[in-house]
C-alpha cells in the first residue's frame, strides 16, 4: 500500500470503528458514562445553586435601598451624619441625569435616629424620600403589607418594617416619635402617624429603615433643601460602567460618586469569589473524573494490543489509531455531557419556584441571603462546564491514545 | 504471608498503571477532603469563639421571654447577688451580670441612638474580650463611677476622645425619664466594625441608678472552660436556678441561632460536594475491579475447577480492593495531614476572603484545625465506599460456572 492510499481510509470508517469499540464492553462504558453524567450534573447543579445564592445577595444588597450609583458628601460614608449633607443636583448634574442610560434617580436623606413608641425605643436609620421617584427607582410597592406608601414629599406619615412594629408593640394608625439631631446638634423630635408597614426580603432589614417624606424630614432636621445622597439607577446593574463616569464627571470633584460595587465591597467580592469557585469546582470534579477516564481508555487500549498491531501491520498509520482512540473518548465525553446537562436541567427546572431554606434562615441572613433560594441556571456556566470537560477530557485521553499509536506492530502481534 | 494476601498483592501489580490510577483517584480526593474538612472545623470553631467572646458568652441567665422580647422591663431583681451566688456555687469566676438599655447618646457635635450595656467591671473581662481590647485610656473599674467605654468607630463618629463628656437620654425601667452625663475613659478596637460602631459599656451600679433599675438587670453571662462543657454547665446552672421560677438559662445556640444555622448551611453544601467526590472515586474502583474480574474469567474458572470456593475468590477481590484502598487512605490522609498541618501554622487565605470572613467574625487568615477525626473522617468514608464498590464484582464470582468460564476468551 502506498501512503496515498492510506489517506483514503474515509473518516467515516474511523468514526464507526470508534463507536463500535466503545460498545464492545458496554458494562465498562456504562460505568464510566454514569460517572461522567454524575460529575457533570453535580457541576451544573451546584453552580446553579451558588449563582442563585449570589444573585439573591445582590438583589438584597442592591434592591432594598436602590441606587446603583450614589453621590455623597466625601465624608458621609465614614460618618453618615446630617453634617455631611449635600445640595440637590445642580444644572450640570441634572443635565447628565437626562442621559438615556439613567432609568431613574432620586434624592434621599439617610441619617441615624431614634424611634420610640410608648412601649420601647430603638435606633434606626431614618430615610427621607421622594415617594414618586423612589418607586421609579425600584421601591417595591408590593412590600407594603398594611396601609399605603408615602404620597408626597411632605406626607406627614411614616412607613416602618413589620419586625420593627412588633418590637415597638405598635401598629398601623398609631403614633411614634422620631428623634434625631439638627446640624447644630440640637436634639429634634416629631411625632409621626404610622401609615404603612413593609416587609423586606430579609427580616433584619425591617428593623433598620423607616421611610418618611423628604420635605417633612428636611423640615424636622432644619436641613433646608439639603440631602444625604443622590441615588441613580440604570437598566442593568451589571453595566454601570457605561454611564457611571458621565455622572461622576458631572457631579464634580467635591462630591463622592461611587458605583454599587465600590459601596458594598462584600457584594463585589462575592461576585468575583463565586467566579473563582465555579472554576475550581469544575476542575476538582473533572480531576476526580479524569483518573477513571484515563483508566478506562488505558484498559480499552491494552485489551486491543493485538488488534491494534494487526491494523498497523495492515497499513493503518499510527496517527489514525491515535484519532480513533481520541474519537472514542470524545463519544464517551459527549454522551456523558449530554446526559449530565439533561439531568441538571431536569433537576433545576422543578426548583425554579425556589428552595425553602428557612430552617437556616438566620444563618443565611449572616451571609446576606434570604430564606428562599432560587437556582440560577446560566448559559455561560453551562458552556464553561461543557467546554472544560471536552477540552481537558480530550487532553487527558492523549496519553492512552498516544500509547496505543506507538506500539510496535510486530511486538503487539506477539502478545497473547 | 497468607497465600490469599500474597495472591492479591501480586494480582494488583499485574496492571501497575491501572492500580496506580485507581489509587491516584483516592489519593486526590482524600487529600482534598482532609484539607477541606480541617479547614471547615478550624473556621467553625473560630467563628463560634470569636462571635461568642465579644459579647454573647456561652450561656446567659435571663428572665423568661427576654430573649424574644428584649425590653428594659423584662428584667429580674437582685442580679448582682444572684451572680455572686452562681459564682460561689459553680466555684467559677467566669460569671458576670449585665443590664441593657437604650439611650440617645450625644457628644458636643453628634447624637446617636445606642444600646448601652451595664457591666460588672471586675468580672466582665472574664466573660468577654472587649475589656482587653481597650487601646486608649483604661477599662471601667468602679461600679458606681459615671464613666463609659466605647468602640473606636463610635468614638470617631461621635468625635470624642478620652476625657470628653457624653450626655445620655433615655427612659428607665419604670418608664421614667433617664438622663446622665458620663466621661469617656476608654476606647476599644476589636477590629469588627459592627461592634466598634455600636457597643458602649457603663459600670452596672451607675447603670442601675441611671435607668431606675432598683437592683434589676437583664442577663448573667456564664462561660464554660470549653464549648464542649456547655451542656453540662447549663444543667448545673439550671439546678441552681430551680427555685427562681421566672428565670431560665439559654445556651449560645439559643441566643445566637444564626451561628449554628450558618454552619449547618455550609456543612450541607460542603457534604454535597464531598459526596460527589466520594461517589466518583467509588465508580472508579467499581470499574477497575469489574474489569480485573472480567479479564480473569478464565483464570478464576480454572481455580474453581481445581476446587477453590467462590467465597475465597470473592474474598480475593475484596482483599485486592482493601490493599488499594489502604494505599489510598494512608498516602492521601498522610499528604492531606501534612498540607493541613503546614497551613495550620502559616494560615490559609484566598483573594476576597477578608470581606467574607469579617461577616462571620473571622480573621483574614484561617488556620485549619488538625485532629485524628478531621484527618480520617473523609478518607475513612472513601475507604468504606471503595470496599462497597468492590462488592458487585466480588459477588459476580458466585455466578461463575467453571466450565463456561474456562472456555471464555
Amino acid at each position: 500500500m502506498t501512503a496515498v492510499k492510506q489517506n483514503l481510509i474515509p473518516f467515516k470508517v474511523i468514526l464507526i470503528l470508534a463507536w463500535r469499540n466503545l460498545w464492545r464492553n458496554n458494562r465498562r462504558t456504562l460505568i464510566m458514562l454514569s460517572a461522567i453524567t454524575i460529575g457533570v450534573w453535580a457541576m451544573i447543579f451546584m453552580i446553579a445553586l451558588m449563582r442563585g445564592m449570589v444573585d439573591d445577595m445582590l438583589l438584597n444588597g442592591i434592591r432594598h435601598l436602590p441606587g446603583e450609583v450614589q453621590i455623597h458628601h466625601p465624608d458621609y460614608r465614614d460618618d453618615p451624619s446630617i453634617n455631611n449633607s449635600i445640595t440637590t443636583p445642580g444644572e450640570k448634574l441634572l443635565k447628565a441625569l437626562q442621559i438615556p442610560e439613567v432609568k431613574a434617580w432620586t434624592n434621599r436623606i439617610r441619617v441615624p435616629a431614634v424611634i420610640s413608641s410608648e412601649r420601647d425605643s430603638r435606633g434606626v436609620t431614618l430615610l427621607g424620600v421622594e415617594p414618586i421617584s423612589e418607586v421609579q427607582l425600584g421601591f417595591d410597592l408590593d412590600s407594603i403589607i398594611e396601609g399605603r406608601f408615602l404620597k408626597h414629599s411632605h406626607d406627614s406619615g411614616i412607613i416602618i418594617g413589620a419586625k420593627m412594629a412588633e418590637r415597638l408593640e405598635t401598629h398601623l394608625g398609631k403614633r411614634i416619635v422620631i428623634m434625631s439631631q439638627d446640624p447644630e446638634n440640637n436634639i429634634v423630635d416629631r411625632g409621626f402617624r404610622i401609615v404603612g408597614i413593609y416587609k423586606a426580603r430579609m427580616a433584619s432589614l425591617e428593623e433598620v429603615y423607616v421611610y418618611a417624606g423628604l420635605g417633612t424630614v428636611q423640615k424636622l432636621l432644619e436641613l433646608g433643601d439639603k440631602v444625604s445622597e443622590i441615588a441613580i439607577t440604570g437598566e442593568d446593574y451589571r453595566h454601570v460602567e457605561d454611564w457611571f463616569l458621565v455622572i461622576k464627571e458631572a457631579a464634580g470633584k467635591n462630591l463622592q460618586t461611587l458605583p454599587w460595587y465600590e459601596i458594598d465591597t462584600y457584594l463585589s467580592t462575592m461576585l468575583v469569589t463565586m467566579d473563582g469557585f465555579v472554576l475550581i469546582w469544575i476542575i476538582v470534579i473533572f480531576l476526580a473524573l479524569s483518573f477513571g477516564l484515563v483508566n478506562t481508555l488505558m484498559m480499552a487500549v491494552f485489551e486491543r494490543i493485538r488488534e491494534i498491531g494487526l491494523m498497523q501491520a495492515l497499513g493503518m498509520r499510527p496517527g489514525l489509531i491515535l484519532y480513533q482512540i481520541l474519537i472514542e473518548s470524545f463519544f464517551l465525553l459527549f454522551i456523558g455531557l449530554l446526559l449530565g446537562n439533561v439531568f441538571a436541567i431536569g433537576t433545576i427546572i422543578p426548583l425554579q419556584d425556589g428552595v425553602d431554606i428557612s430552617a437556616v434562615a438566620e444563618g443565611m441572613e449572616m451571609m446576606g441571603v434570604s430564606s428562599i433560594l432560587y437556582p440560577a441556571l446560566k448559559l455561560n456556566d453551562m458552556l464553561l462546564v461543557n467546554a472544560i470537560v471536552i477540552v481537558l477530557g480530550l487532553l487527558a485521553s492523549v496519553l492512552p491514545a498516544w500509547h496505543a499509536a506507538s506500539f510496535d506492530p510486530v511486538e503487539a502481534l506477539g502478545k497473547e | 504471608m497468607n497465600i490469599a494476601l500474597r495472591l492479591a498483592w501480586r494480582n494488583l501489580w499485574r496492571h501497575k498503571r491501572r492500580t496506580w490510577l485507581t489509587v491516584g483517584a483516592m489519593i486526590f480526593s482524600n487529600l482534598l477532603l482532609v484539607f477541606m474538612i480541617s479547614l471547615q472545623f478550624g473556621s467553625y470553631r473560630m467563628m463560634i469563639d470569636n462571635t461568642l467572646k465579644s459579647y454573647t458568652g456561652h450561656m446567659q441567665v435571663q428572665r423568661d421571654g427576654y430573649n424574644d422580647n428584649q425590653k428594659i422591663r423584662n428584667s429580674f431583681g437582685n442580679i448582682v447577688t444572684l451572680a455572686s451566688d452562681i459564682r460561689h456555687q459553680l466555684a467559677s469566676n467566669t460569671v458576670a451580670a449585665r443590664g441593657v438599655a437604650f439611650a440617645m447618646t450625644s457628644s458636643e457635635q453628634r447624637s446617636f441612638g445606642l444600646q448601652l450595656i451595664g457591666v460588672e467591671p471586675q468580672y466582665e473581662a472574664r466573660v468577654s474580650n472587649l475589656p482587653g481590647l481597650v487601646k486608649k485610656g483604661r477599662y471601667l473599674s468602679d461600679s458606681n463611677a459615671e464613666e463609659i467605654v466605647i468602640g473606636s468607630v463610635l468614638a470617631r463618629n461621635l468625635r470624642v476622645n478620652i476625657g470628653d463628656e457624653l450626655t445620655l437620654l433615655g427612659s428607665g425601667r419604670d418608664g421614667s425619664f433617664a438622663a446622665g452625663v458620663v466621661i469617656v475613659i476608654g476606647i476599644f478596637d476589636s477590629g469588627n466594625t459592627d461592634i466598634d460602631r455600636s457597643m458602649a459599656q457603663l459600670p452596672l451600679g451607675y447603670f442601675q441608678t441611671l435607668f431606675s433599675m432598683e437592683g434589676h438587670g437583664h442577663n448573667i453571662v456564664i462561660n464554660a472552660d470549653d464549648l464542649s462543657l456547655v451542656p453540662e454547665l447549663q444543667q448545673r446552672v439550671n439546678t441552681i436556678l430551680a427555685e427562681q421560677n421566672n428565670l431560665m438559662v439559654l445556651n449560645w445556640n439559643q441566643l445566637q441561632p444564626g451561628l449554628q444555622q450558618a454552619i449547618k448551611a455550609d456543612l450541607v453544601s460542603a457534604w454535597f460536594m464531598y459526596a460527589i467526590l466520594i461517589v466518583l472515586v467509588a465508580f472508579s474502583v467499581l470499574n477497575t475491579q469489574l474489569m480485573s474480574v472480567l479479564e480473569r474469567t478464565r483464570e478464576f474458572g480454572t481455580m474453581m475447577a481445581l476446587g477453590l470456593k467462590p467465597v475465597r475468590l470473592g474474598a480475593l477481590v475484596c482483599i485486592e480492593t482493601f490493599i488499594m484502598s489502604s494505599l489510598g487512605l494512608v498516602i492521601g490522609a498522610g499528604l492531606g495531614a501534612v498540607l493541613a498541618y503546614y497551613l495550620s501554622i502559616v494560615g490559609f487565605s484566598y483573594p476576597g476572603m477578608e470581606e467574607m470572613a469579617s461577616r462571620f467574625n473571622l480573621p483574614d487568615r484561617i488556620y485549619p484545625s488538625l485532629s485524628l477525626f478531621s484527618v480520617f473522617l473523609g478518607p475513612g468514608i472513601v475507604f468504606v465506599f471503595s470496599m462497597l464498590a468492590s462488592m458487585y464484582p466480588a459477588l459476580k464470582l458466585f455466578y461463575l460456572h467453571p466450565v463456561s468460564a474456562m472456555r471464555s476468551a
